[in-house]
């Protein structure tokens, strides 16, 4: 399958690729690794006139700790983050995006731009209250994660706005879990949930829980997160706040997975992903 | 046609100049223009691993990359892995252990084996099983694919085996 045709411009700086943008109009895309737009290009499911390849563009790359924050460029692929154990559930998620080679092309803000829900950095995003930088002909302006998931794959990025970083606290001290379930290790998930606890003796001082592909967006379960705040950190009560977890949800059911299958899978996973996070597992 | 636009491929080692459409992937460049037609074609949709190839030493599923993305890289395939002479020691492992059949998806399964072996020169069986999740293979079953990794690990893939005298 090959794409529809296309012009191709790689710039060499930041500027020239928003220029580039502002001068395709609508049917301009941007390029970073590729591997969710190339699939959709192949498939004729988009057919962007003008592709504006990043990968020249100097400042998108790298993994850098800045006071509390994580910076990360926005060309870092999903293999850098997984081999960065520092960065706690974000490593831990990139390190179940689809296969070896998916991940040493695809990027982290390549995949956030997307916002498919049914992708794993999305909702870590979330749980881990970060924000992307977003540049564009009017200048730069920060987006935090629960703005920028705004229906399917539809953000609240600009289409003449470059992507350009991401940033996330540094979640010291806290406890995490990632739980994934699909039918083949390289597909997305059918749901999956990510768990973080700031946990002081047994007790839960503070608790995060991300779904994924539990809506047309990536959400917090804060029915759970409410539920554990405060309590013990012990199995019976991870697993009576995990039973919260598909409250207020409307999953998308597919071939793999009708609603209610992806309730429950979003309640077992919670726990798990709880237990996971507390140290009990 | 849309207007070509030059791309500078080194290639086994060896640098080409190629103009191409900037819809061409790099799958097809390798195969069409430069005649390396040891990179195959599977599924087409990242799935299957049978295209993979090295672009500046990470292995990367060729059918989901431009030719013009690959420009200034250097691009490893499985004709730069060994020869009939002096086989790498991958693909002696893989005739070794029988670790293919009908072979389609050989040339991918050692081009993502040597890219975990690059990284992890001593992996566990599980290490290599999670490493080759994004090949498939509809003959072996896997067990002698993974066997032969292992047995690649432990010769050292790093150096070039010496070729065993075949009865």
């Amino acid at each position: 399958m090959i794409p529809a045709e296309f012009d191709y411009l790689a710039p060499d700086s930041l500027q020239e690729a928003i220029q580039a943008l502002a001068d395709g109009g609508e049917d301009a895309k941007l390029l970073a690794g590729g591997h969710s737009l190339l699939p959709l290009m192949k498939l004729r499911l988009a057919t962007p006139a003008l592709l504006v390849d990043l990968r020249k563009v100097p400042g998108l790359h790298g993994i850098e700790r800045e006071n509390g924050s994580w910076r990360i460029g926005a060309m870092t692929t999903h293999s850098e983050l997984e081999h960065s154990e520092q960065l706690g559930v974000v490593a831990r998620a990139a390190g179940t995006i689809a296969d070896p080679q998916v991940r040493n092309r695809g990027t982290i803000g390549g995949s956030l731009a997307h916002g498919d829900p049914a992708s794993d950095l999305p909702a870590v995003m979330l749980i881990t209250e970060g924000s992307v930088t977003l540049q564009g002909p009017g200048g730069q302006r920060v987006v935090a994660a629960n703005e920028l998931f705004q229906d399917y794959m539809e953000t609240a990025i600009e289409p003449t706005e470059v992507l350009t970083e991401v940033r996330f606290p540094v979640l010291e001290g806290w406890g995490f879990g990632y739980q994934k379930f699909n039918r083949r290790s390289e597909d997305w998930a059918m749901v999956a949930v990510c768990a973080v606890i700031q946990q002081t003796g047994d007790i839960c001082e503070d608790v995060r829980v991300g779904l994924t592909h539990m809506g047309s967006v990536p959400l917090r379960a804060t029915a759970v997160e409410e539920a554990l705040r405060g309590q013990s950190l012990n199995a019976e009560n991870i697993a009576k706040a995990a039973q919260e977890a598909a409250q207020g949800t409307s999953p998308p059911a597919d071939l793999n997975a009708s609603e209610e299958y992806k309730r429950h899978l979003a309640r077992v996973l919670s726990r798990r992903a709880l237990e996971e996070a507390a140290g009990l597992s | 046609m849309s207007k070509t636009v030059p791309v500078r491929l080194e290639v086994n080692g060896v640098e080409h100049q190629l103009d191409v459409e900037p819809r061409v992937l790099l799958v097809h460049a390798l195969r069409d223009r430069l005649g390396l037609t040891g990179t195959h074609v599977g599924c087409d949709t990242s799935n299957c691993g049978a295209c993979t190839v090295h672009l500046n030493g990470r292995a990367v599923k060729s059918c989901t990359v431009l030719a013009v993305q690959a420009d200034g890289a250097a691009v490893t395939t499985i004709e730069g892995m060994g020869n009939e002479q002096q086989l790498h020691p991958l693909q002696e492992a893989f005739w070794n252990d029988h670790g293919l059949q009908c072979g389609y998806c050989t040339p991918g399964m050692i081009m993502a084996a040597a890219g975990l072996l690059a990284e992890n020169p001593n992996p566990t069986e599980s290490e290599v099983r999670h490493a080759l999740e994004g090949n498939l293979c509809r003959c072996t079953g896997y067990h002698n694919i993974v066997k032969a990794v292992l047995d690649a690990a432990a010769v050292g893939s790093g150096v070039t085996a010496q070729p065993e005298v075949k009865a």
